[in-house]
């Protein structure tokens, strides 16, 4: 399908669509889309967050929204993290659906409290009586200077609690998707989007439509090493396939797109077929999403593997500021090369 | 250039009904003596609730408690102010906001028992679940006014918490925010003075916590939180104020917690008998007895009819709470989400849970 496929620019999208008729839109006025639509469609939806009504509009996945909606469905809030999670909270279980949006993943860990000890509890400690729609939608910086707290990836603080779920879209399509699906999961929801996909294109149908929660997505067939590559990581475990495919090397690439439920059927079914497994993740190695996919085939399946799993993540420290240590702190496409090959020369 | 003063912040002290029973007639919310008579039994009843779930858990029969001795005007009084369909987000020290709803009492003896199905609130009360965590409520009320607004609903959320409740982010973030948008929320402090043993003079160098109030640019008052007319008044007002869109109030009720913090504390250890006995003297139902017997609305037959129902109530409340089955295992994982992960599937079975 045309949606499955997985642009990195805007000329490689073009190049694709030359002659079609389908439509393309970035990452962000993916996420933008979605959002207008629920708002037009739904009253019980509202965005709150710190400058989502700047002009700016949150990296352009708010922009203007407020001018449509008003200053009440979209609303500015305080400087105040915890706070609007707890009053966030407080609109969902008096059957408001509201989308919180945090500029950077790092103003997260100011919610916890909110997140872990409330909204991920209501429902199970009042036996199903209160549900919390909530969805709290916060964003990877990387580059500019980003640094050390303005760069992280934190989806093992949530993928640990039970009653949470963190998507991660790596697509426009699976962006606008997730999104409404998100809204409407009933369960409150965590999305982690990378600042780095927001100019990606690809295509996205205009009508509304939902991507299942829990399923993730084959983004490149190959028999010979599998490559789960995680948000931004998709990408560059794409353009690793391709550089090992004129080397003979075919790689199968796996999209997760939600890590907490884990499409754990679809990693399986790729790595019997391969028997190899390398995990490309935005984030840090202990705890990650990436150690939960091998202690999971370690339970399941363990005699499938044909070499051990090697995992492409952060090195062990804070992020830099310089440019020149930035560039070398961050792994892309040829570590994710050199992982395949070090499995498959086991 | 002369420094100016741009702000003065003067905090009101209410009181209507003295220790002697006297009431400043002039202050006098209009209630009728019915309704006098039934804030009076509803105290009966609470009290009476209380001292039963104090007995139950010496007996091992209830777990940890947390008593509301001493603040019964506090939390009667407001939440008689409050409408039936208001929001109200009670803290663990609430059950007497409980019972002045009507809350099925052998639900409340469950809860305390250690049964979640106790705080699965039926439909048709408009209480949200006792917050164990301190505070972290207030911002969720605020959410909730928040929500009433834009459905346009002409209903108001109410929060309870303590004083020790004042000090955390919590309190103060829900409060800016209702002060910047004019939520229509009340924020009902519980003002015992004790947090455990934390006195209230290590909570905050403020004179009150009302004044707090006045950083989020709008009203806070202190009642006298053992004269249930004060309560009743300044809540009263406050939902009216917050009703046409005057926002927020802050109301700190003061009172004074004459048990110990729960029945897991032993308060002799931090504060003085004697202070103890002051307030047991100022506690507030010999104030509104006096009060009532001034207006020959009080005999002691009279109170002990109403005990004595209270007793026949409370008892039978107890039976229908021991007699209640215990919950089916698979509860531990049916309600995590709106429906069962594949993990949770499984875990039913390895676990053996599944019928």
């Amino acid at each position: 399908m045309p949606w499955t496929k997985i642009y990195s620019n805007k000329e490689e999208f073009e190049k694709a669509a030359a002659g079609s008729t389908l439509r393309g839109i970035t990452y962000k006025e993916a996420i933008l889309e979605a959002t207008s639509r629920m708002l037009e469609q739904d009253k019980s939806v509202f965005v709150i967050g710190e400058g989502v009504d700047d002009a700016g509009g949150v990296f352009g996945t708010t922009k203007n929204l407020h001018l449509k909606f008003g200053k009440d469905r979209v609303m500015d809030s305080p400087l105040a993290e915890n706070g609007i999670t707890g009053i966030a909270i407080g609109a969902a279980i008096s059957g408001m659906r509201p989308i919180l949006v945090h500029m950077r993943v790092d103003f997260l860990p100011l919610t916890l409290d909110q997140i872990i000890n409330h909204a991920a509890k209501w429902h199970y400690m009042f036996g199903g009586k209160l549900s919390v729609p909530l969805v709290v939608r916060a964003i990877i910086g990387r580059g500019w200077g980003s640094a050390a707290q303005h760069s992280q990836s934190l989806p093992s603080l949530f993928t640990n609690i039970p009653g949470l779920r963190v998507l991660m879209p790596a697509t426009p399509y699976d962006a606008k998707g997730l999104l409404r699906a998100a809204v409407y999961d009933g369960n409150p929801v965590i999305i982690i989007e990378h600042r780095w996909l927001y100019d990606h294109m690809g295509h996205v149908p205009e009508d509304d439509y939902t991507v299942p929660i829990g399923k993730g997505i084959v983004r490149r067939e190959g028999k010979d090493a599998t490559v789960v590559g995680i948000s931004y990581m998709a990408y560059e475990a794409m353009r690793a396939a391709e550089a090992l495919s004129k080397e003979g090397i075919e790689t199968e690439v796996i999209d997760p797109r939600t890590v907490k439920p884990l499409d754990m059927g679809l990693i399986i079914e790729s790595v019997k077929k391969t028997g190899r497994l390398v995990i490309a993740d935005t984030g840090w190695k202990e705890c990650s999403v990436g150690a939960e996919i091998v202690a999971r085939i370690m339970e399941e399946s363990c005699g499938i593997l044909k070499a051990p799993v090697v995992r492409v993540n952060l090195p062990e420290t804070p992020t830099p500021a310089s440019p020149a240590l930035e560039k070398a702190y961050y792994p892309g496409v040829d570590h994710i090369i050199s992982a395949v090959k070090k499995t498959i020369q086991k | 250039m002369p420094i100016n003063i741009i702000e003065k912040i003067e905090i009101k002290y209410l009181q209507i009904v003295n220790e002697k029973g006297e009431a400043d007639s002039s202050l006098m919310p209009p209630l009728s003596n019915d309704e006098i008579k039934k804030l009076f039994e509803t105290m009966i009843l609470a009290r009476t609730f209380n001292h039963r779930a104090l007995s139950l858990q010496r007996e091992g029969r209830i777990g940890t408690y947390a008593s509301i001795w001493g603040q019964e005007a506090s939390q009667i009084g407001s939440a008689y102010a409050l409408d039936k369909d208001d929001w109200i987000f009670p803290s663990f020290r609430e059950s007497g906001v409980f019972v002045e709803k009507g809350y099925p009492l052998w639900m409340l003896y469950r809860y305390w028992a250690g049964d979640e199905r106790g705080m699965q609130i039926p439909e048709g009360f408009y209480l949200f679940p006792m917050s164990v965590p301190v505070g972290t409520h207030v911002p969720h009320a605020t959410g909730a006014a928040w929500a009433m607004r834009l459905k346009g609903h002409r209903k108001v959320a109410a929060a309870y918490f303590g004083d020790g409740g004042s000090s955390k982010g919590d309190f103060y973030e829900g409060m800016n925010f209702a002060g910047v948008f004019k939520a229509p929320v009340i924020f009902l402090c519980q003002n015992n003075q004790w947090a455990i043993s934390v006195p209230r003079a290590r909570q905050t160098a403020a004179k009150t916590i009302a004044q707090k109030a006045a950083a989020c640019g709008f009203e806070g008052i202190q009642v006298d939180g053992n004269d249930i007319f004060a309560v009743y008044k300044a809540t009263k007002d406050a939902v009216e104020k917050a009703k046409n869109g005057g926002g927020p109030t802050l109301i700190e009720c003061f009172t004074y917690r004459l048990d110990d913090h729960t029945t897991s504390d032993d308060a002799s250890r931090y504060r003085t008998e004697e202070e103890v006995e002051v307030w047991k003297k100022k506690e507030p139902l010999i104030r509104l007895r006096l009060f009532m017997e001034k207006k020959g609305l009080w005999t002691k037959q009279y109170e002990d009819e109403v005990s004595k129902k209270a007793q026949e109530t409370v008892d039978k409340e107890i039976q229908k709470a021991e007699a209640f089955a215990a919950p089916d295992p698979a509860d531990i994982v049916r309600y995590t989400y709106g429906e069962l992960t594949p993990r949770q599937k499984r875990e039913l079975k390895e676990f053996g849970w599944e019928k």
